[in-house]
Formats: C-alpha cells, structure tokens, sequence
C-alpha cells in the first residue's frame, strides 16, 4: 500500500539514543487518544522496552469538541532500564489540538518536545480552548522544542483517494500522529497495521485510509527536516526477566484473577455489581466470561448487587460484588450482614477522588478507613489492595481464597489509576497455582450452624438443598453455636470476641511482612500500599543508588497486618507513608503499633511523582 | 432420578422448635399456619424450600418454618432472594416482607423483582403499619391514619399493593386474608405454580397498633358483600346468594357493580374473570370500599415463555458452549503476547 508519491529519499543520519522516555498523547475524547495509546503501547512492548502507562480521561463522555474539559490524554514510560512509573514529567507532547497544548504544556519538562497540529490554531479554536493570544506565535512556546504541521490538512490529503468526507478524513489524525511517532521512536508500523485491517474489517476503507494515514505519518518524519534537526530517537531493549509477555490493565487481571480464584476454590461465582466509574471495567470483563462458571448480574443499585451477591454465597457461590466509594458506602450495611452471617464475600472498591461524587475519573486512596473502620457496630473484615494492574490477579486470587476458607467479607482495594493503567505483565503458569478447594458441610450428626473449624473458627457452610441442614440465619445476634436468635448479654460479647479473633487470627495464615528494597532496620523506611507502589519503589532505588539508607515496605494485607509488621517498623528510626489521601494508613499504623509513622499525602487525583517521595527522603535523612 | 414414593408431609413437619414471639391474637399466626399447610400439599422437601425475609414483625417468619430461612435486612429481601434463586435454580424461594418492607425501603427491589420476573413466591403480609417498630404508619395506610409520627392523622397518598405490582410488570398478582384459611393455601398453591415472581398481598390484622383496620373488608357481618372472590373463568359475582355482580360500562370504561335481574341485568352482563387480561387485573386490584368489594383471589395470572433465572441459566450455557477460552492459561494468553528471552 503506497500514498506516499512525492515523498521522495529518506533523510541520512543517525538517531539519538536515549535511556527512557515519556511521551503524552492528548487530543479531544472523540480523538481516540486511548486507542493510539494502546497501539504505541504494544509496539513499544514489542520493541523490548520496559514501560508503564497512565490513561487521564476526562469527566465528560463527550464535551464539546476543542474545549479543555473534553481533553483526554495517555502517557507513557518506556526505557531500556526497568520503569516503575508512567513518569513525573512528559518529555514529548502530542497535542491534536490548542485544547490539548493549553492543558498539557504546563507539565512538559523544559527543552521537551510539542509535536501540534496548527490546523486547530485558528481564531475560532484558540477563543473555546481559552487563549487570548496565539501560543504558537506569542513566544509562549519558547523553551521548548516544537514541531508544527498542518496535520488536519495533511492527514485529508493523504486519504483523500478512499472517499471520506473532512469530517471522517479527520478521524485519521490520531494514525498520522502515531506514525510520526513510530518514526520517531523507530517502531515496526506492522502490528497496528494488522490491527487496523482487523478492527474496520466491515469497513474496508475506514481500514484503508486510517493506514494510508499511519503510513503517511511515518513518511513524514523519513523525509521532512523536523526542526532541530531531529533524526529520530532509539531506546534500546531492557533487561527483563524472560518469560512469556503481554499488557494487562488493572480491571481486567482482578476479572482473571476472580475467574482463577473460583477455579482454585472448584466452585461458580456470582457477581452482583451497578455501573460506576472506573469500577465498571469489572462487570464488563466478567460479563464476557461466564465460560468459567461466573454469573454476572446488573443490579438496581448497589445495596442489590451485594444482597444479591451475598444470597448466592448462602446459597453456596462465591459472591462478589465491586464499586468505588460512593456504591461502597450504599453497600455498607449489607456488608454488616454478610459479617453477621458468616459468609464468603468479595467486595472490590476501585477507588476514586473525593466525598460524595467527587472527581470520578481521578484516582485516589481514600477509602482505608471505609474499608478497615467504615461500618456500624464492631465489624472487622479482611482488607487486601493491590498494588498494580498485574498484581491485581493475584490480590483477587487471595481474596477469594481469604473469603472462603474463613467466611468472611475480604474488601479489595484498588483504585482509578490501578484499574486503568497497564504494564507488561509476565504471564504465569497457572497450573503451578495451588488449589483451596471449599468444602461445604454435609454432615447431619452433631450440625450446629455456628459450629467453627477449631484452627481457622470459621462456621460451617451449610448450603440449602441439603438434606438435614435446614436451618435459619439472619442479621440479628445469634446465639453462639445454634444460631438461634439471642440478646442474651454475655452471648453478644461472646460472640463479638469471636467475629474480632477470627479476623485476627488470619494474620497467622498470611505472609510475614517482606521488605520490598534494603532491609529490615535502619534510619528511613518508606511504608505504602496500593499504587504508590511505583514510585516509592523507583524513588527507594534512586536514593539507594545514591547510597542512602532507606528501605520500601508494600503492604498487600491492611487488615489483619502482618502479624510481625510492628517489630518491623519499630527497627527504623523513621518512618514514612506515602498516600493519596490525608494520612490514613498513617492513622492506622499509629494507632496499631504507637509508631510515629510521618504522612506524606497527596490528593490532587494524580499518582505521586517519583521526584517528590525523594524529596521527601532526601529531607528525612539531612534533618 | 430414583423412584421412591414422595414423602408425605404434614403441616407440623414444617413448625421450627422456636418459640413463635407474635403478639397474642396477631394475624401472622394465621398465615403461618396457612403456608405451613401450602408447604405440606405441595409436597416439596424441606431441604429445598428457602424462606427469605426483610425486617419486621411479619420478617420474623423464617424462624417458625422448618425449612431453610434467611433473615436479611430492612427491604433487601427481594435482592437476597434474586442471589439464591440465580445461584439454585432449583431451590423454591419464598419472601416474606411487610408493607413498609416491601413498599417503602424496599421498594425499588419489589418493582424490579417483579419487572425481571424471576422465579420466586413473595408475600407481604399488609397490616397498613409498621408493627416492629411500634405503630408509625405505612406507605399503604389509609389518609387519616393516626400514629405516633402522625398524630393528626397521615397526609399522604397510600399506595396499592396489588396496583403496584401488576405496574412494575408482575405476571402473579393475588390478594388473600390472613383469616381466610380456605382460600389461602389455594391462592399460595397457584403462586407457587406459576413460573416467575408471584406476588401475593395478604391482608394481616396488626391487633396492637392496626386492629380492626380492615374490618369493613373482613368482618363475617359484611364479608359477603364486601368481598368478591374472584376465580379463572368463572362470572365475577358476590353478595347475598350472589345476587350481585360486575359490568364493564364500555362507555365510561369502568367497572360497576349490578344485581343481576335488576335494570335489566343479565347473567350475561356480568364479567368471566379472566386472570390472564391486564386491564381486567388493573381494575380489579383497585377496587376498594365503600363503592367496591375488595378482590381476593387471583386476579393476574400470565406466565411468561421464560423466567429471568431460566434466561441466565440459558446465556450461561450458551457462553460455555461456544467460548473458544476455556481455560485460565488460555484466558491469559489471549490477545497479543510476546517472548522476552
Ligand atoms: C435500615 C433500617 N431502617 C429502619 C429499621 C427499623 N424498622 C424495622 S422494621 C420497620 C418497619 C416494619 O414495618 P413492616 O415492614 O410493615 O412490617 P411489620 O412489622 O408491620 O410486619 C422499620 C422501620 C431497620 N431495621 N433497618
Ligand atoms: S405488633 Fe402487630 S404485626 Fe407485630 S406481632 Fe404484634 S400484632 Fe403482629
Ligand atoms: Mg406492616
């Protein structure tokens, strides 16, 4: 396929090479923005490259076009060493309008690179992105690198012989970008190709003129002196531990992971959800896998979808339900009653910014005390968060053995940015996975419906439909072994004690708390959870090469902690926590161990910048 | 399958050793002692019958049926119950909810319950009241009612049970009385019949903060006059020696109580009920005192080609059938992968 007549020779001469790079693509939310992110995602994979991503979606589905709170962007990491992060600062903009630039330029680092379509400078343009003056023009561009073409009329010329009118002609221009893109950076243009033909295979020539666009792109940057005298970049393979690869992004490896928990337990599942951003992601997957015993159920609202999820794990299903933290909130008091009951329950928050609707298309991790304290009366359940996309599925596996085995609630953390964000991810073996078969009580002889496992004191779970067992459950206190109804004082201590120890106790069957960089004692440790875990792992290194003493804990079980977690901290002389919220895995640690864990907090509905945690290193160890 | 004669069983095979906590004289005794002997004549086994409950004096039921029951919370039971019928289909599932259950907390679960259609029996016990937490009126007691939260009497617009329902899309409506204990098993029998959700309101004598509320309806001295017992196929007649009956007045489109030989009416003015037409269903449900008999019996019943938990069992299947990943390993290889060497 050829669109490329004029273009004549390539340019001669070398490319630069480089050790990692961030490149932003931003552009209206009806630019495909994520989709081209997701493309140069893959042939960045492809190319060898370590990489780490971070999708920044507007509120809007569609907000007018050319408008700043339409603008969505994608940015990415990539380098020849290990990337932790989807990087502090961007060192390329691809903005697809003025909208775009206005948005995005304030966090470029300085001598970075613009690559803008000037086609969208017009005077109409700059007046609904919000400039007065035209930045291309009043210097404002200046201590950056820029590149600007006409893209909107090139991109109509160059797929002008399919037919298309301006407005899908235009549609191209993310392709066109991303093939200057994949010239700049020296990528194979083939797997999008492939990936074109087959998304538009009903439309032959959508499919033709979004690759004539590509290729034009490409072409572009062979033969067009960019300004300063850009030859082109190569970033060069990293060192990765071998095995078998692909991207995974958060939503969809806790889907797996739940898909594989069900697996190991040998039982069906049953998920009960209602849409909220960024939790529905969740549903969508699980939809689409009912292969794997899963039914999935679109409920009126939250309180249904955990009701639902937990009538199906009395009646022996694993039930899980998942939302973010105004659905979490709504769910609470059936929570209260799947801790009453004593029943498997997986609930998974992906968390989002802020009280009551917030901001829900930015991350945060603001639900803790929700998860560890957030519901009437003494009601302890297990809390678990993941710390990335990929680690996800094996959090979601955890979560489904944990519920199972000790029938109870296990709340899920992850958050907007886990959920949407990829990375490569190394595929594991699963039939190296050890299976926890469930075993439901059958047994007539002796059956009490609060009889506990004498190691685990996890009641039994008798299921309706077996012979003998009929019996009665319910939200009110029950007497410690009938079950019967009971407001007998000492009975509800009783009984209260036990719900605590049971939780307690499963410190006792969960890892001892590792430390992720350094070692146990010193001056400085860095305690996280959840998707700090990036860049407190990329900023520990940093410093480490440095030489500072300062060591990474990640914790994976909030509640209960590990059960060696506070002779742990206390071998430090100092400690800090990293949060996207206003200190609250600090407030629980404090509270737990009487430590002076220091807070570093965050809530401005991005992830931490590497930079700052060591700055915050840095000043912990000169104090 | 084996061939064993079905057991037979008795009402007191389905009465729980728990001591039964109703107030003395409370209309839920009645009803207890009505589904304990609908359980017995249909014979299923215990271990398969799942009583599923809200909040509430008549919520409480659970605990006197020997059967498998589940308690849950304030309006939810319609939700809980959709979680195990999907998860066992094969499991019969009763709920058990009061008005202010049903109709107030729990509303949005009644009407979607109902819309989805799945196969479950739910019975509200109506006492106009909220009996569990000391007499405040109900979404369905009548304007005037005087209660703690309304000492001048209630203001707002009571709902109908019955009207509720067959709005939200119920496919079994039907009406019974708590005293009525020849009718009732009957009309529990048809619910437990019908494949889908099958509504049945019952009217309860609540005797510590309701008593006597439906006695215009219920009273042996106006039963006949003020009840009207409606059955498939058969002329929609009540009254002393069923001398009265119902016309459809096609120019004002209502319904109008007759006596048939008088003005001219004939046995053939009168209506055949006909349980499977909505819009008979619809002015049935709303017929109340004093221009009205109250229906009792059942007054809809049109059974879907599939109930919802037939439907995902179906999708469910059908998925298993034809996915080409049907395994973890494969599952995570799906999609583009590569080598790292
Ligand atoms: C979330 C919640 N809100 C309020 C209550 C208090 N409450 C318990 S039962 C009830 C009303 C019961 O009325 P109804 O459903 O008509 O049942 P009845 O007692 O009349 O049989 C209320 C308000 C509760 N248990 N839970
Ligand atoms: S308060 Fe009313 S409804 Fe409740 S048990 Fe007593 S009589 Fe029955
Ligand atoms: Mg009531």
């Amino acid at each position: 396929m050829t669109n490329t007549a004029e273009i004549t020779e390539p340019r001669e001469g070398h490319r630069e090479v480089l050790e990692s790079v961030v490149v932003r693509f931003a552009g209206d939310s009806g630019d495909g923005m994520q989709l081209t992110g997701s493309q140069f995602t893959l042939s960045t994979a492809l190319a060898g490259n370590d990489l780490a991503t971070f999708p920044d979606f507007p509120a809007e589905i569609r907000a007018p076009t050319g408008t700043t709170f339409g603008v969505s962007a994608f940015q990415i990491n990539f380098g020849a060493r290990e990337v932790m992060t989807a990087g502090d600062q961007p060192d390329v903009l691809v903005a697809m309008n003025s909208a775009a630039l206005k948005v995005n330029l304030g966090n470029l680092r300085r001598g970075g690179l613009v690559i803008v379509d000037s086609g969208t400078f017009k005077e109409r343009d700059l007046r609904k992105a919000g400039y007065d003056t035209n930045p291309l023009e009043d210097g404002s561009l200046d201590p950056y690198q820029v590149v600007e073409i006409d893209v909107s009329k090139m991109v109509v010329e160059s797929v002008k012989e399919f037919g298309l009118g301006t407005r899908d002609a235009l549609r191209c221009k993310n392709m066109w970008l991303l093939g200057l893109v994949y010239w700049l950076y020296g990528r194979d243009r083939q797997p999008s190709i492939d990936w074109l033909n087959n998304k538009f295979k009903a439309m032959p020539d959508v499919a033709a003129a979004n690759v004539a666009a590509l290729n034009a792109g490409h072409a572009y940057g062979e033969t067009v002196e960019l300004p300063g005298e850009i030859l082109g970049y190569t970033v060069g393979p990293a060192k990765i531990d071998s095995g078998l690869y692909r991207n995974v992004a958060g939503a969809e490896a806790l889907a797996w992971g739940l898909a594989a928990g069900t697996q190991l337990a040998e039982l069906p599942m049953f998920f009960g959800s209602y849409p909220i951003t960024p939790a529905s992601s969740l549903l969508h997957t699980l939809a689409r896998l009912k292969q794997f015993g899963i039914t999935t159920f679109q409920a009126e609202d939250e309180i249904a979808a955990v009701c639902a999820a937990i009538g199906a794990s009395y009646a022996g299903q694993i039930g899980v339900t998942s939302s973010s933290g105004p659905g979490i909130a709504l769910k609470t008091e059936a929570i209260g009653l799947a801790i009453m009951v004593e029943l498997p329950l997986v609930i998974v928050n992906s968390q989002r910014a802020g009280p009551s609707t917030g901001m829900p298309t930015k991350t945060e991790q603001s639900d803790l005390y929700q998860a560890v304290y957030g519901r009437n009366a003494d009601s302890p359940l297990v809390v678990l968060a993941s710390n990335g996309p990929g680690d996800c599925f094996y959090t979601a596996i955890e979560a489904v053995r944990l519920a199972t085995k000790f029938m109870t609630p296990v709340m899920l953390l992850t958050d907007g940015y886990i959920a949407n964000a990829s990375e490569p991810w190394m595929i594991p073996d699963f039939s190296t996975f050890e299976k926890f078969p469930v075993k439901q009580h059958t047994e007539v002889d002796g059956f009490e419906p609060y009889n506990r496992d004498a190691e685990t004191l996890a009641r039994v779970w008798p299921v309706p439909g077996t012979p003998g067992l009929q019996h009665r459950v319910g939200g009110i206190e029950k007497d410690f072994t009938s079950g019967h109804i009971s407001y007998d004082a000492e009975n509800h201590q009783r009984m209260t004690d036990v719900r605590h120890a049971k939780i307690d106790n499963i410190a006792n069957f969960i890892p001892e708390q590792a430390v992720d960089q350094g070692e146990a004692g010193g001056k400085l440790a860095i305690v996280g959870w959840g998707s700090t875990y990036g860049p407190i792992s990329r900023a520990v290194s940093n410093m480490r090469e440095q030489g500072r003493d300062v060591s990474h804990i990640h914790l994976r079980h909030i509640w209960p902690l590990p059960r060696n977690l506070g002779e742990l901290l206390s071998s430090y002389d100092t400690v800090i926590c990293p949060e996207m919220n206003n200190g609250q895995l600090s407030t629980v640690l404090r509270a737990e161990y009487l430590i002076d864990v220091r807070p570093l907090t965050k809530v401005e509905g991005m992830p931490f910048k590497i930079r700052e945690i060591e700055a915050a290193i840095e000043a912990a160890l000169d104090a | 399958m084996n061939q064993q004669a079905p057991i037979q069983y008795k009402p007191k095979d389905f009465a729980t050793d728990q001591e039964v906590r109703w107030c003395p004289g409370c209309g839920d005794y009645a009803i207890l002692k009505g589904v304990q002997k609908t359980l017995a004549e249909i014979g299923t086994a215990p271990e398969d019958e799942v009583f599923v409950s809200g909040i509430g004096c008549a919520a409480r039921f659970p605990y006197y049926i020997e059967t498998y029951g589940f308690h849950t919370i304030h309006g939810r039971a319609p939700a809980v119950a959709t979680g195990v019928k999907l998860a066992n289909p094969d499991l019969d599932v009763w709920l058990v909810s009061g008005d202010g259950d049903a109709m107030s907390i729990g509303g949005n679960h009644m009407m979607h319950l109902l819309r989805r259609n799945i196969d479950v029996n739910y019975l509200i016990f109506n006492n106009e009241i909220y009996g569990l937490t000391k007499g405040q009126y109900s979404p369905t007691s009548r304007l005037g009612t005087r209660s703690p939260s309304t000492p001048a009497g209630s203001i707002d617009a009571p709902v109908s049970a019955c009207g509720l329902a067959l709005g939200a899309g119920g496919r079994f409506v039907a009406r019974g009385i708590d005293r009525g204990q020849k009718e009732l098993p009957g009309i529990l029998k048809s619910a437990h019949a019908h494949k889908g959700a099958s509504f049945v309101e019952i009217l309860q004598n609540c005797i510590v903060y309701n008593d006597g509320v439906f006695d215009g309806v219920v009273d042996k001295s106006v039963a006949t006059e003020a009840q009207i017992h409606v059955k498939h196929g058969e002329p929609l007649r009540f009254g002393a020696e069923n001398a009265k009956g119902l016309k459809f007045n096609a120019k004002a489109m209502r319904l109008e109580v007759v006596t048939v030989g008088e003005d001219g009416v004939t046995e053939d003015d009168i209506i055949v009920h006909d349980e499977t037409n909505l819009a008979l269903a619809q002015m049935l449900a709303a017929m109340d005192r004093p221009d009205f008999p109250v229906a009792v019996g059942v007054i809809y019943n049109n059974p879907a080609d599939v109930t919802y938990d037939q439907a995902v069992h179906a999708q469910n299947a059908s998925a298993k059938a034809s996915a080409k990943i049907t395994t973890i390993d494969q599952l995570l290889r799906s999609g583009a992968t590569w080598q790292v060497d």
